[in-house]
């Protein structure tokens, strides 16, 4: 059972038009979406740029309203309410914190870095000063920083410094979840490691959960244990990593991986003829795994915890298991 | 095999940024060439010099705050030595180049038909009607669906993979000996990379251009690259076949940078991290091995007074002999 | 395109009655009225009581707006007390001066503004880059009637080269003597609104034109191998222009609400200087549809500007 409940999680965005400028239609950036998080664990929503991932992230932690549906914390509905200045929420707005992908944007530059970071204390905990700063120090070493650094302003820092920074942020008010909205995406190779590694460390100590955002496959891989991929606004397939990396059941989950270019320059030639073979599946399958508007059919099982977007009463997933049965 | 000539010859190429009354080299003394038919891959991480060399190639750079010297030989001409006018007879007809961020490099306020009729003009003498064949012709080549149409669209119109195409049939037109790709797929979602990467190599076969393709994606480059070059703090460190380099990278940087690509971990395993920071332009040391700092647990006298590049294998060059001494931390040798 | 445009003027009406209701309301508070400066011992103020009975002043609020409404319906716009005429006979006398000024202001600003603005743009940093960034600064802080005094008094007073107040020769009876009178007239006054007027248009083309040289369409431009001059004339400029386009809509509306300290320190008689009048002599009528007129020219105004940006921005289109 977790402790977060996504349910049937709509965020609709009206389109207005016409000679009065009514309502004509809406975009449907998130459609039906249900999710549960579990402590200690890491979630990974994965979908290509306007597929609504990033939209979930926000809605959780109310920088976007929900159109319909309901997000439970600790059984509590708490739809709409993260930023509520009601006690009632204070918890919910404590444990569930968001790392950007340029976190110090989301920074006062004029405030140094303990002031930035004893915000969350100030409003959660009751600090002295002395507790505060030393709290801060703590925090930054956790990511590997210097506590001087807490003197600093926020434009100080190189880019894997400011992530870290966010990290640590989030990490302040000592959170259950955190939502990590593509955190490494602007960051290079070597950079993005030490900020993967970090992060990691953090669940260990603190046993907190991610909902890790990202785009890129590899990444969601190294960092996440269930991953859900994203389609128009739904999800097309969702289940632990190992099943969705090497059983993927969705021709949209499998014409993504397909699009990972492999780090095995002798396997080139492979990957493109199997990669195009996937892509004129696609093609071909569309119709079987999207309705006539379009719409991604809604989650059935599988098997065990992995679900698949498929037609209701559809064949497939009988083939899917036979095939499966025949390997 | 008969040696071929090649396209393109870098030799010791050094740009440097104007900081008050000193030039700093973000781009110091790359040696490199270019044959025809093939892919070089030029990879590195941001502040390694590698957009700078695709600019210096282009002869881009503000003269006034840059500094350009050694040589660059096309057809026997050093293009550093090139005035403006001439060097626009080069670029866009000898030299095509693609951009990372396909909205940003096409003008907002022309029609998808202009922008590649412009590159058109100053290279020919074709009439209006030539010019809408060959834009067409294009347009099909690069695989934009309904050209008649798309032609008169503007760019926002257009999806990010579509643009790309946009932008590659710009950079086709003339149908170039060279082609220079800087970061090409960076913006792009991952089916889409991946359709314009088997573009590029589609065109590639067809035309038999040599391409330049600068990426900090080490799998873009597995992907599509024939050769690779890697490159730290503005200078070459390692220049190698793609399966080579894959298979045996000899460089420190090369084999941390490897070694820090995300993938499955065991238990209590963590990604490769490589110590400290990429030393600013300004700060970066004026001798020595550059990439020391970095590796500090090895010895010092693993590295040279003067690291200079040189060849350890048939094709495979290696900066430096720190290489020969270089074990990951916490690792035997 | 037709519908946005229909929609906006659609939407104007229920704005243009709130407005004129506002401002109804407004007036009605100010203190006096037409015949207040009548008050001296001489008179009866039973008699203004009569006068003011009579014009209808002593009505509750909603009757005279009403009554206002339906008369300005049927192009009754009311008298002034002031000029005795009709509000649209006294502001039409002034509409034409101010227009010539402001046209003529209007087109001097561009001829200032619009090169050294690319100039400067493009040379930035150099010397003559340097000079216009002081001329922009010099003109962004002086005060109007600080640059309106001293040109009046330099050329006006002390040199003597042109006429400093008023805005025709009453000697002028052809057509050509009126225009070169008229003309004449103009030259300091729009001098000095252009010179003051520049400021914005040079900076935003200025940082327009940086912006847009170090873009990547221009990287693209280069690399096909447009020559640098063409680059400037059909990629740079036309996209630092924009918020300059989008700016004219407004400009165009500008031209006909005058400036208050530029027609009362020349003594040009236009709009502005007419509303100065009207509020000194507590002229409710003339105000009244003034500030009416100045609120529907700025609604009509963003309406330009709107247009405007659609027309020449291919990513704007409402609808």
């Amino acid at each position: 059972m977790g402790f977060l409940e996504v349910q049937e999680l709509k965020v609709h965005y009206p389109i207005r038009g016409g000679i009065l400028n009514t309502v004509q239609d809406y975009v449907r950036a998130v459609d039906g979406v249900n999710l549960t998080i579990e402590s200690g664990k890491t979630y990974g929503l994965v979908g290509e740029s306007g597929s609504g991932k990033t939209t979930i992230g926000k809605t959780i932690i109310g920088l976007e309203k929900a159109s319909a549906g309901r997000i439970l914390y600790e059984g509590e509905n708490v739809t709409n309410k993260a930023r509520s200045r009601n006690k009632k929420y204070e918890n919910y707005n404590k444990d569930v914190q968001m790392i950007f992908q340029d976190s110090t944007s989301s920074m006062n530059p004029k405030k140094r870095i303990i002031d930035v970071m004893a915000e969350p204390m100030r409003n959660y905990f009751d600090y002295t000063p002395a507790e505060i700063k030393r709290r801060v120090a703590e925090l930054l070493d956790i990511v590997g920083m210097n506590a001087e650094a807490m003197y600093k302003y926020p434009h100080e820092f190189s880019g894997g410094q400011r992530q870290r920074i966010g990290v640590a942020r989030a990490v302040a008010s000592d959170p259950k979840l955190i939502i990590a909205d593509e955190p490494t995406s602007a960051l290079d190779l070597s950079v993005q490691a030490q900020v993967l590694n970090f992060m990691r460390r953090i669940q260990k100590e603190y046993g907190l959960s991610y909902l890790f955002i990202s785009h890129d496959l590899g990444v969601v891989q190294h960092m996440s244990d269930d991953i859900a991929i994203m389609h128009r606004g739904r999800f097309v397939e969702k289940g632990p990593k190992k099943e969705i990396y090497n059983n993927p059941q969705h021709i949209y989950t499998k014409r993504l991986l397909s699009a990972i270019p492999d780090m095995d320059p002798t396997t080139r030639e492979s990957n493109k003829i199997e990669r195009q073979r996937v892509e004129a599946e696609y093609d071909a399958q569309e119709a079987e795994y999207y309705d006539q508007n379009g719409r991604v059919y809604d989650l059935l099982p599988y098997k065990d915890d992995h679900f698949v977007a498929t037609k209701p009463n559809s064949s497939l997933q009988n083939e899917s298991i036979n095939t499966k049965g025949e390997v | 095999m008969a040696v071929e000539r090649n396209l393109l010859e870098i030799n010791n190429l050094k740009t440097g940024f104007r900081f008050g009354e000193e030039y700093h080299n973000a781009v110091d003394g790359v040696s490199l060439t270019l044959k025809k038919n093939e892919i070089l891959a030029i990879v590195g991480e941001s502040g390694c010099g590698k957009s700078t060399l695709a600019t210096s190639i282009m002869g881009l750079h503000d003269p006034k705050n840059t500094q350009v010297s050694g040589e660059i030989i096309y057809k026997d001409l050093n293009l550093i030595d090139l005035n403006e006018k001439l060097y626009n007879r080069i670029r866009g007809n000898d030299i095509g180049m693609i951009f990372q961020d396909p909205l940003g490099s096409l003008n907002p306020l022309m029609t998808i038909y202009r922008q590649i009729a412009e590159a058109l003009v100053y290279h020919s003498d074709m009439n209006e009607k030539q010019i809408k064949e060959r834009v067409l012709e294009l347009l099909n080549q690069v695989g934009i669906p309904r050209p008649e149409q798309i032609m008169k669209a503007y760019p926002h119109e257009l999806s990010g993979g579509m643009r790309q195409r946009v932008v590659i049939a710009i950079a086709l037109a003339n149908k170039p000996p060279i082609i220079i790709a800087d970061e090409p797929t960076t913006a792009l979602d991952v089916t889409i990379q991946a359709q314009i990467l088997d573009l590029m190599i589609d065109i590639q076969d067809e035309t038999g251009s040599g391409i330049i393709l600068i990426t900090h994606d080490l799998g873009v480059v597995a992907e599509t690259a024939d050769r690779v070059a890697v490159m730290y703090a503005g200078q070459i460190v390692e220049e190698a076949p793609v399966d080579v380099l894959f298979r045996d990278p000899k460089h420190p940087y090369t084999r941390s940078l490897l070694n820090s690509i995300p993938h499955e971990l065991e238990e209590g395993e963590e990604l490769h991290v490589i110590h400290g920071t990429v030393p600013s332009l300004q700060k970066l040391p004026r001798k020595g091995d550059r990439f020391r700092p970095r590796i500090p647990w090895i010895p010092d006298e693993a590295f040279d007074e003067n690291p200079e590049l040189t060849e350890i294998a048939p094709n495979h060059k290696v900066r430096g002999n720190s290489w020969k001494h270089f074990h990951f931390e916490g690792e035997e040798k | 395109m037709w519908k946005t445009i229909f929609r906006r003027l659609l939407l104007m009406i229920p704005q243009i009655i709130i407005l004129s209701i506002l401002i109804f309301i407004i007036a009605e508070f100010m203190p006096g009225d037409p015949f207040t400066g009548m008050i001296d011992p001489n008179v009866d103020p039973a008699q203004l009581d009569v006068l003011r009975e009579r014009y209808g002043l002593n009505d509750p609020l909603h009757v005279k707006y009403v009554r206002w409404v339906g008369n300005a319906l049927q192009g009754d716009f009311g008298r002034s007390f002031n000029y005795k005429t009709s509000v649209l006979n006294v502001i039409g006398e002034r509409l034409g001066n101010t227009v010539r000024l402001s046209l003529l202001s209007t087109i001097l600003t561009y001829m200032i503004g619009l090169p050294l603005g690319i100039l400067s743009g493009r040379y930035n940093d150099s010397i003559l880059d340097k000079s216009v960034i002081i001329y922009n600064f010099v003109s962004f802080a002086v005060p109007t009637f600080v640059l309106a005094l001293l040109m009046v008094y330099i050329f006006g007073f002390n040199l003597g080269w042109f006429p400093s107040r008023g805005s025709i020769d009453i000697q002028a009876n052809t057509f050509w003597e009126q225009f070169w009178s008229r003309l004449y007239h103009l030259i300091l006054p729009s001098i000095t609104t252009a010179v003051l007027g520049t400021v914005s248009i040079i900076q935003y083309l200025r940082t327009e034109i940086i912006d847009a040289k170090v873009s990547d369409y221009v990287k693209t431009a280069r690399s096909k191998g447009v020559p640098i001059e063409k680059v400037y004339s059909k990629h740079i400029f036309r996209n630092a222009s924009l918020p300059i386009a989008s700016g004219f809509g407004y400009t165009i509306v500008n031209l006909l609400t005058g400036s208050i300290f530029i027609e009362r320190i020349f003594n040009y008689s236009g709009m502005g200087n007419l509303f100065l009048e009207s509020i000194n002599t507590r002229d409710y009528s003339v105000i009244f549809v003034l500030v009416l007129f100045y609120g529907i020219l700025g609604l009509i105004g963003t309406l330009l500007s709107d247009l405007i940006l659609m027309a020449v921005d291919p990513r704007i289109r409402i609808d």
